[in-house]
């Protein structure tokens, strides 16, 4: 089924921020902001809670942090303890400071690369994804506010119209998506 | 929007807008290469070139082409890997360190700081990779399930540190920098004519779009990332020490190590990113976003780092003597007035003296002279390294067993030809990529540029 979308456009993130309060306000639902860099304070208007992704990376590190600690006792203590000067390696504990040069390392790598994949995928964004800002210009200068009709039933087109007559944006443009 | 005091100078000079920014960054992507480009990508690939064909001659004939001998294991080769290393220092530093400090500044160069360092890495991990010799064997670092009685490799091994911190290294420097990349690419893609080009930085920018959750995501992740790159700056040139620190060589077995050759590697990092940024930003018109005052700011760090460089040198030598241990005040003794004196006073010269000049307000904000002493300190930086690999080993306890080494032109061509590669990269890097973070400038383009800076009512929102 066809929706109804309206792209606010705006030249300045502190304008957009202005009308983004007055529309909540009225209770519109904003679907969406497009900018080219992060406009701090946005989301709690538009209602975007925080990210988990922090959380993830500790995740990740503490899966590095196994691997590591499961591995080394593997190779050195159990599977093959190598002597080294007449000093085997007798257990993982006697040992462990030379293993926690290696230890950091992986556990830095599974958390950076872990949250780098995961915000990949999250995002959406991969190789060969095409692009989804409704105006080249966003990239550029320009600030993008979208508003579905399906998220406000209770609120008719012109009264939107209304709302952001003194909003001070620059373009609006109306499209029929699918 | 973050405010700041009216009285520091601003970060963007002129009175930009946001499009201007986007426009300063992707006209020279977008223009044709100018010749001088050219010229220097023509030179570089022929040195690079050189130093591949002299790399695939070593490697078909072993590394007895090296003037390595049976005293002297380590020379050119592990230099150039610990001086490549350093260099690679400075860019995650900046985008890393900096970002957890909340420096402004760091956003006018941290793209191009980043890249000089990823490539720098790629030089270093060269070199071990072909002092194996046998390159196709260079798996055999890893830790993987094998035939040999299932012989694992040495966790115990400095070496083997090594290769954990130099691949983490490279790869999370690889990450971030690649992520704080997509929004710029999307910028380039968006106003791309060209088919085959929009085609490309398409594919590049991921299908980013910019939405508001999206840069949620990558403000958490830049912060995360840096936290994580942090500790990981340190802890790389820390492990490079501890290759020399944990051997009983009398020179290299010292405890000031992991804290001296990280601050010689940011030292020698920053005058990487002076020697590269002075030419490149004149060259593609990026005066109004790198001025004197990050000039400045970097000329201090260099200075600093300069300082604890001076100190260690200076502690090392006091220790030697305050040690009473005569093999380790000879290696020190030999080094200063041996046959390999004229590498030490060198090493001394450039790197205690020079950036103590720094604390002259007139010559550290002078573009001419920080090009001079940055080319200075990164000479220095490499005599550094010399002096503590060859001195300390040319001559140890074994008086029979000493001798000298003379480099082969295979030593000299492989360093010079890395010298080419990296230049073939960044010159390839300037040319495609956007060399300013376009979406970090945009944001403080209001709290610190010259216009709103300026503007009568600056001082009234806060």
């Amino acid at each position: 089924m066809a929706e109804k979308v309206i792209y606010v456009m705006y030249d300045d993130e502190e304008v957009l921020k202005d009308g983004a309060k007055v529309l909540v306000s009225k209770g519109i639902k904003i679907a969406e902001v497009f900018s080219p860099f992060p406009i701090h304070g946005i989301d709690p208007i538009i209602g975007i809670k925080n990210t988990r992704l922090g959380i993830m990376a500790f995740l990740y590190g503490l899966t590095g942090l196994m691997l590591a600690t499961v591995g080394m006792r593997f190779f050195m203590v159990t599977d093959w303890p190598m002597n080294i000067g007449g000093k085997p390696n007798f257990s993982y504990l006697e040992n462990m400071l030379a293993f926690v040069p290696v230890t950091f390392e992986f556990t830095v790598l599974c958390a950076a690369h872990g949250m780098a994949i995961t915000y990949l995928l999250a995002n959406k964004t991969l190789p060969g994804m095409p692009a989804q800002n409704p105006d080249p210009r966003t990239t550029d200068d320009r600030f993008v506010m979208e508003i579905r009709m399906s998220d406000n039933l209770n609120s008719s087109e012109k009264d939107i119209d209304e709302i952001l007559k003194n909003t001070g944006f620059v373009e609006i443009d109306k499209k029929e998506i699918k | 929007m973050q405010k700041e005091a009216a009285i520091r100078e601003p970060l963007i000079l002129g009175h930009k807008s946001y499009h201007d920014v986007t426009e300063d960054v992707c006209r020279p992507i977008e223009d044709k290469a100018p010749r001088m480009w050219y010229i220097l990508f023509g030179i570089a690939l022929i040195i690079a070139l050189y130093g591949i064909g002299c790399i695939v001659y070593l490697l078909g004939t072993g590394i007895g082409v090296w003037g390595l001998n049976k005293t002297i294991g380590w020379a050119w080769d592990i230099t150039n890997f610990v001086w490549w290393v350093g260099i690679g220092h400075a860019g995650t530093l900046i985008s890393a360190v900096l970002l957890l400090f909340r420096q402004k500044w760091r956003m006018a160069i941290n793209r191009s700081a980043e890249a000089m360092t990823i490539f720098a890495v790629f030089m270093a991990g060269l070199f071990p990779l072909i002092h194996m010799g046998r390159l196709w064997v260079g798996y055999w670092v890893l830790p993987l399930p094998n035939q040999f009685g299932s012989l694992w490799v040495n966790f115990n091994s400095p070496l083997l540190w090594d290769v954990f911190a130099i691949s983490t290294y490279l790869s999370v420097s690889l990450v971030f920098w690649y992520i704080g990349l997509i929004p710029d690419f999307a910028t380039i893609r968006d106003r791309a004519k060209k088919p085959v080009s929009k085609k490309m930085y398409s594919i590049l920018s991921f299908g980013w779009s910019g939405r508001a959750k999206h840069w949620n995501r990558f403000e958490t992740v830049s912060l995360v990332l840096a936290g994580l790159a942090t500790p990981l700056v340190f802890s790389v040139h820390s492990i490079v020490s501890f290759d020399f620190a944990t051997s009983i060589v009398p020179g290299w077995h010292t405890t000031i190590f992991p804290p001296y050759f990280v601050a010689g590697a940011v030292f020698s990092g920053f005058a990487m990113v002076q020697t590269l940024l002075l030419v490149m930003r004149k060259a593609m018109g990026l005066e109004a976003y790198i001025h004197t005052k990050h000039v400045e700011y970097m000329n201090i760090v260099i200075m600093v780092t300069g300082s604890i460089v001076g100190t260690a040198y200076i502690t090392e030598l006091f220790i030697s003597w305050y040690s009473g241990v005569e093999y380790e005040a000879y290696a020190f003794l030999n080094r200063a007035t041996g046959p390999y004196w004229w590498a030490y006073w060198s090493m001394m010269t450039c790197n205690v003296i020079s950036p103590q000049l720094m604390w002259i307000r007139k010559l550290r904000r002078s573009l001419l002279f920080t090009f001079f002493i940055s080319i200075v300190v990164n000479i220095g930086m490499w005599f550094e390294r010399y002096v503590i690999i060859v001195t300390s080993i040319h001559r140890d306890y074994l008086p029979s067993a000493w001798s000298m080494h003379y480099p082969s032109h295979i030593d000299i061509g492989v360093y010079i030809g890395t010298i080419g590669i990296f230049f073939v990269f960044f010159l390839l890097f300037a040319r495609y990529f956007p060399v300013l973070a376009l979406n970090e400038i945009k944001t403080i383009l209001k709290g610190s540029g010259q216009s709103y800076k300026e503007a009568p009512d600056y001082h009234k929102h806060h």
